[in-house]
């Protein structure tokens, strides 16, 4: 037997008697699809409120300090987390041909994490907060992430407990990452000791706080952005294409190398800070060396589409994988190059960094899921798409408007960052007053906001396209009726 | 597809591997553990971890009350609080920041974004109704700024018993507060806001010392500046030595 995608993914064949639970996946879906509207609109609400200061409104729960918390947990944990929930749970039951361990535990996991969003979006804009980036929900939402965390991973270790096949495919090497580094990161970061209902004060202090906060931050990017994304595209990219994973021995090399190099990346947010020297270092080198994994998968993606190519230019949906994967390479380039301590001390603190994880998130995170969200509906739903044609004008407003908004916050992010550090003749800083470099930003705020609002609105007619495809008939019940 | 079942090598003993779900989990988890284990674990050491710094104290309880608003408000999503040791740095902003002020930071606000200026040495750089101003109107003060108005911290009161809850949570987080200054908070919070809102009058600015906007004031005009002080004591101390002595 061929350890190939050909075999171990083609598997839309069925196992005697085992009927798969598609309700599932449809749910994670639909939630996935309606919450990529709200967290991109919130941020092209707050990509208004730096262009244009009054669109903050004058009301406490309206103002960018508290929207911006609310857009990142929205698109990361709401948008990513339950689209990475939807390909689990779809590509899990095929790979392992089993349905998953539990239905109940699968329904407390969906109500679960829906709850813990609404909760948030409540409140963030309230101004209950932990102040730490990516984990700023208060500890009672914390401790209820825990336990939604704990049943999901039951659900997931009970369904390859009771798999019907030897061997763990590739993706569910990296769901499993996902999983068991996720809950190691959250409740190592969100340890605090609670004052009110509302409010905790974390048992770090300052330095070490920042540490762990961002030993947890850079690896809610590595673990919840990157691993289950790869777990994704090695499920996908073969399934959609046809043709099978590039190489075997590449995936194992760097799933592990990826693995043990992101998990030590984080001090790399603090270079230059009082954090001591040596961590500092160590930041500094993992970072770098993360390259060699992160494009061992980008490659083993891209090379898996050799023969498909031809394809790439009338299948929106490979088009949507290809940009995806490209993003991927050059985000995890960008990264690299950025955790070096020169390029650090100019692109931190400005909106380069913006910038960066945009290309990655809208670019890698958002095309992968697009493309899987336009392939999967048509297969649970066995109907086709209500607009066939939308996807490829999705495809063009998504990739033009990331392209506007990375090049405007790399051209924002160097503006700054310079004149920042300009001095004049005599020695002095050229630019003193900090607000003559602020408003040198605005027409690079503008033009961003002109990509953000592309993006969003290719989302929208994403959504319009699924919501219009599964409130028809489907084609058996429409013959039968 | 290159990639047979594998014979031998490397493959063949991952694909044995594959077969075995919680080797495999426990694999990954020990793999992801070292890099978390050698980094965090000597932050908590004397010698490897932040050095401290004699001379920086808690927050006082309005202060406290002040730094729960800026958090509260997402100040840290626009401003940071780290000066880098950079020249651009300490003549825009002032010294660069030591470890050791931030000892008593729960959490930290080091920040990763400057939307706004840093605020590590803000305190003492502008007049109280300087700050009031700018949480009123921020165009009022800094022409052409970005930042929202603030007006619901000139109207809003913090909860003095809220206060002492805090304390209480930071006292056993390890942040040297007494029982006897948690027990004095309310005296203490209202002599600094009482000192303030009669500097406010000064520039003749009427508010109640109860409000929000004194509490963040507190906060805002002493940061960084114990930090500072200790930092030229301990730089005064040094070249008190005689070069080549040992201290």
């Amino acid at each position: 037997m061929q350890y190939t995608a050909g075999t171990s993914v083609a598997g839309a064949a069925r196992v005697e008697g085992v009927k798969y639970d598609e309700d599932i996946v449809k749910m994670f879906l639909i939630a996935s699809v309606t919450w990529a509207v709200v967290g991109l609109l919130v941020g092209v609400i707050i990509a208004l409120q730096l262009a244009w200061w009054p669109a903050n409104l004058g009301l406490p729960w309206t103002t960018f300090g508290r929207l911006r918390p609310l857009h990142t947990n929205a698109v990361i944990f709401a948008f990513g987390g339950n689209i990475v929930f939807t390909g689990m749970y779809h590509s899990m039951q095929r790979l392992l041909k089993t349905r998953m361990w539990s239905d109940t535990l699968s329904r407390i996991h969906f109500w679960g994490w829906q709850l813990i969003i609404v909760s948030a979006a409540v409140t963030l804009p309230l101004g209950l907060t932990q102040a730490k980036e990516y984990a700023e929900l208060i500890w009672p939402i914390d401790i209820a992430i825990t336990l939604i965390w704990v049943v999901m991973a039951v659900n997931f270790f009970g369904t390859l407990a009771i798999r019907k096949v030897e061997h763990l495919y590739v993706a569910i090497w990296f769901y499993m990452s996902f999983v068991l580094v996720i809950a190691v990161l959250h409740i190592t970061n969100s340890m605090a000791m609670p004052a009110t209902l509302t409010r905790s004060y974390p048992v770090y202090a300052g330095l070490t706080d920042a540490l762990v906060q961002w030993w947890y931050g850079h690896n809610a990017v590595g673990f919840f952005l990157t691993t289950p994304f790869l777990g994704l595209m090695y499920y996908y990219l073969p399934r959609i294409s046809g043709r099978p994973v590039f190489s075997y021995r590449l995936s194992i090399i760097h799933f592990w190398a990826l693995v043990f190099l992101y998990i030590w990346a984080g001090p790399h947010h603090l270079l230059y800070s009082a954090l001591p020297e040596w961590a500092q270092t160590l930041g500094m080198i993992f970072s770098v060396m993360l390259i060699a994994p992160s494009w061992g998968g980008m490659l083993n993606g891209l090379l898996t589409l050799r023969g498909a190519w031809d394809r790439v230019r009338t299948d929106p949906i490979l088009k949507f994988l290809v940009v995806a994967v490209s993003f991927y390479g050059m985000s995890t380039f960008e990264g690299p190059m950025m955790s070096i301590r020169a390029v650090n001390l100019l692109s931190h603190y400005t909106n380069w960094t913006i910038g960066h994880v945009h290309s990655g998130a809208l670019g890698w995170n958002g095309m992968i899921s697009f493309a899987m969200i336009y392939w999967l509906v048509p297969e649970l739903w066995k109907r086709p798409l209500a607009h066939p044609t939308w996807p490829t004008a999705h495809f063009w407003l998504a990739t033009i408007g990331i392209v506007l908004y990375t090049v405007s916050m790399w051209a924002a992010g160097l503006t700054e960052g310079l004149m920042w550090r300009a001095f004049d003749d005599s020695g002095l800083l050229k630019y003193p007053n900090f607000v003559d470099i602020v408003n040198q930003l605005h027409p690079f705020y503008w033009l961003r906001l002109v990509g953000g609002l592309m993006f969003l609105t290719g989302a929208i007619m994403m959504a319009i396209n699924v919501f219009q495809t599964i409130s028809r008939p489907s084609s058996s019940t429409a013959a039968a009726a | 597809m290159s990639d047979q079942t594998p014979q031998s090598g490397y493959a063949a003993a991952h694909r044995t591997l594959e077969g075995k779900s919680a080797l495999f989990a426990v694999l990954t988890t020990v793999v992801i553990l070292i890099g978390g284990i050698v980094e965090i674990i000597p932050m908590f050491s004397a010698t490897a971890g932040p050095e401290h710094l004699a001379g920086v104290t808690p927050y006082t309880p309005l202060e406290q009350a002040g730094r729960d608003i800026y958090t509260s408000e997402g100040c840290y999503v626009c401003h940071s609080q780290m000066i880098r040791p950079t020249r651009a740095e300490v003549l825009r902003y002032g010294e660069w920041t030591r470890a050791g002020e931030y000892e008593y930071d729960h959490p930290f606000q080091l920040g990763s974004r400057r939307m706004g200026p840093d605020l590590q040495r803000v305190g003492g750089k502008y007049p109280d109704a300087w700050h009031f101003e700018h949480m009123r109107d921020p165009r009022s003060t800094s022409p052409g700024s970005v930042m929202p108005p603030y007006t619901w911290l000139h109207e809003g009161t913090y909860d003095v018993a809220d206060i002492q809850a805090s304390l209480r949570a930071l006292q056993k987080v390890g942040v040297p507060y007494t029982d006897e200054e948690i027990a004095n908070a309310p005296q203490a919070i209202q002599a600094q806001a009482q000192e303030i809102t009669a500097r406010l009058a000064q520039a003749g600015i009427t508010t109640q010392p109860d409000r929000k906007i004194v509490a963040l004031i507190a906060y805002l005009q002493r940061l960084g500046k114990d930090g500072k002080a200790a930092i030229a004591a301990q730089q005064a101390a040094q070249a008190a030595v005689p070069p080549g002595a040992t201290p």
